[in-house]
């Protein structure tokens, strides 16, 4: 959210240097020093934080449209000392600023995953910023996917008809013992990178870019998502019921189309 | 100075792997069936060295003119294949048909310009390949270098419509293009040749090679008890060998891949699994039969659990 227009500069960077035919070769140079400073100014960042974070990811891309990426802490939330916001940059998509999790103390732990595009090797990073503003950098490589995977969708059709579908996914869950749930919409999530060849424009972009999850109305897990997140955009996270309620999510496109389902616990 | 050592490297390279295509009269089709030639890919991941060439491609030749059946996997493979062409006939071609988006099927496209053809597809194929195009640019010039070289993309200029077969004439010699709902992928084509009962699959059947999933797992298992029950005297896969007698067992081999894929992912997802668990648990026993395993059977099992988790 906060750095969106940013972003949008460099995608049109990006489009008007790929030009109509074809993007640039991999990137060779290392983006992440440009980076750094778009998004977070001259703030330092800790790197190599494995100590607080855990992120995991495939060696290898598999399908260039699905790569799960998680990221876990290894420290309880607590009032005084907590991380408010993991942000997930992927350095070589077309969009590097990923998401942004803003995240609730009263989740005990943090255990997230959702799904991205990468079509390109490239350095994956959660930064984590804590409550008190410092920023923690943990970072996974990722190779890309060989042969005819494309960072498209597999039936553009069938994801359009279920638009706006959602799930709320968990094994039983036990008051005051943490539970696994996953949020998942149905959305095509158009990256606004496909070229039309009738009209020679690039098709707009349509895409996730809120999503809400609270417990009896507090925000738990609220994330800013960009072009980078896969079709049926899914969220995966640990919480602690503290008493029974309702588990909702809320989610916002960028046509301004909302969508929300609750389970109740 | 590290630009001359990585030029000198990549012409030394070329010189050394230059032994597998390194001209047209390397590039060998057979025929399978009266006037049906055919190219059999290699089981190999797309490279500068193979051209691309590793998808099943060719030809059919009738009374008035000829059509290609998938173009090949880069410019260079369709410049080939339209030399092989040539040596088995004077006729002109009138029809390049795409069984689907994939660049080892249609890279080639832009060596029969010269020809005016009818380029022929399923009806979703235009969407496909815009939504892909600039990817596809992208990856496959690093990867197919030099051979890469006069790629263009071409759309279908016919397109066939699902469940509305068209039946084209090259003289003597119907052949019906059938399109398909999702299975391999949301635009797959096949093309029956009449006089001698031969069906070009594309990737709805692969044999050997391990099938790569990027359309719809249940349409595909749907779409091959569909085939299997086709009376053919023969059949063109999208990769492995063509044949009269191996195609029924391709097939029970194919279903089976993707119906243990379905079972197992089913049964994680059911138990609230995750997308790694389910890519490192389900299916490794199906490695031995299939060649280039390691390389998609992770993104089939990923492609799949996207799917079935909507069921």
């Amino acid at each position: 959210m906060f750095y969106r227009g940013l972003n949008l500069i460099i995608i049109s960077l990006a489009l008007s240097f790929f030009g109509l035919s074809a993007q640039a070769e991999t990137p060779k140079e290392a983006l992440w020093p440009t980076l750094k400073v778009a998004y977070f100014g001259d703030k330092t960042i800790r790197e190599k934080a494995d100590d607080l974070l855990v992120i995991e990811a495939p060696k290898r891309a598999e399908d260039a449209a699905i790569v799960p990426i998680s990221v876990k802490s290894l420290q309880s939330q607590t009032a005084t000392k907590h991380i408010k916001n993991i942000h997930i940059v992927i350095d070589n998509n077309p969009e590097p600023y990923s998401a942004n999790f803003h995240l609730s103390p009263d989740l005990g732990i943090i255990d997230i995953s959702t799904r991205m595009r990468i079509d390109q090797y490239t350095f994956v990073r959660a930064i984590a910023e804590m409550n008190d503003g410092s920023l923690h950098m943990v970072s996974r490589f990722v190779k890309a996917s060989g042969g005819c995977s494309a960072p498209a969708g597999k039936d553009a059709a069938a994801a359009l008809a279920r638009l706006g579908k959602m799930q709320i996914r968990m094994r039983k869950p036990t008051v005051g013992k943490p539970v696994q749930a996953q949020m998942i919409v149905s959305h095509p999530n158009y990256n606004g990178l496909q070229f039309d060849q009738k009209s020679r424009q690039y098709i707009r972009a349509h895409y996730v870019k809120n999503i809400h999850i609270s417990y009896n109305d507090k925000p738990l897990i609220v994330v800013d998502t960009g072009i980078s997140v896969s079709e049926d955009p899914s969220i995966r996270f640990t919480f602690t019921p503290s008493e029974q309620g309702v588990l909702k999510a809320d989610v916002k496109d960028s046509k301004e189309q909302h969508f929300s389902l609750q389970k109740e616990i | 100075m590290k630009i001359a050592i990585a030029v000198t490297l990549s012409f030394v390279m070329l010189l050394f792997f230059s032994g597998c295509y390194a001209d047209s009269a390397a590039y060998r089709v057979s025929e399978i069936a009266s006037g049906i030639y055919y190219h059999q890919g290699a089981h190999e991941e797309a490279s500068e060295k193979n051209i691309g060439a590793i998808a099943n491609v060719g030809f059919i030749i009738g009374d008035r003119c000829v059509a290609v059946i998938d173009s090949g996997g880069s410019f260079r493979e369709g410049s080939y294949l339209r030399q092989a062409i040539k040596q088995h006939s004077d006729l002109p071609i009138c029809y390049v048909i795409n069984t689907h988006v994939h660049p080892d099927h249609m890279f080639g496209n832009a060596a029969f310009k010269q020809d005016h053809p009818e380029y022929i597809g399923h009806e979703k194929l235009p969407s496909a390949l815009t939504a892909r195009q600039v990817y596809f640019a992208q990856t496959f010039k690093e990867i197919l270098g030099e051979a890469y070289t006069g790629t263009e993309f071409i759309s279908p200029t016919t397109m066939v419509n699902i469940d509305q077969s068209i039946t084209i004439d090259l003289g003597n010699r119907p052949l019906t293009l059938t399109a398909y709902t999702t299975a391999h992928t949301d635009h797959d084509l096949t093309v029956l040749d009449h006089n001698t009962k031969t069906l070009w699959t594309g990737d709805l059947l692969f044999i050997e090679r391990i099938p790569v999933l990027d359309g719809s797992i249940n349409g595909w298992i749907q779409t091959m008890q569909q085939l299997k029950a086709m009376e053919l005297n023969h059949v063109i896969p999208g990769h492995g060998p063509a044949s009269s007698d191996q195609w029924q067992q391709g097939l029970s081999n194919q279903l089976r891949y993707f119906t243990v894929l379905r079972d197992k992912i089913r049964t994680v997802i059911a138990d609230f699994g995750t997308i790694e668990e389910a890519s490192n648990r389900v299916g490794n026993e199906e490695q031995p039969y299939w060649e280039l395993f390691e390389y998609y059977h992770r993104r089939n099992v990923t492609a799949s659990f996207v799917e079935l988790e909507w069921e």
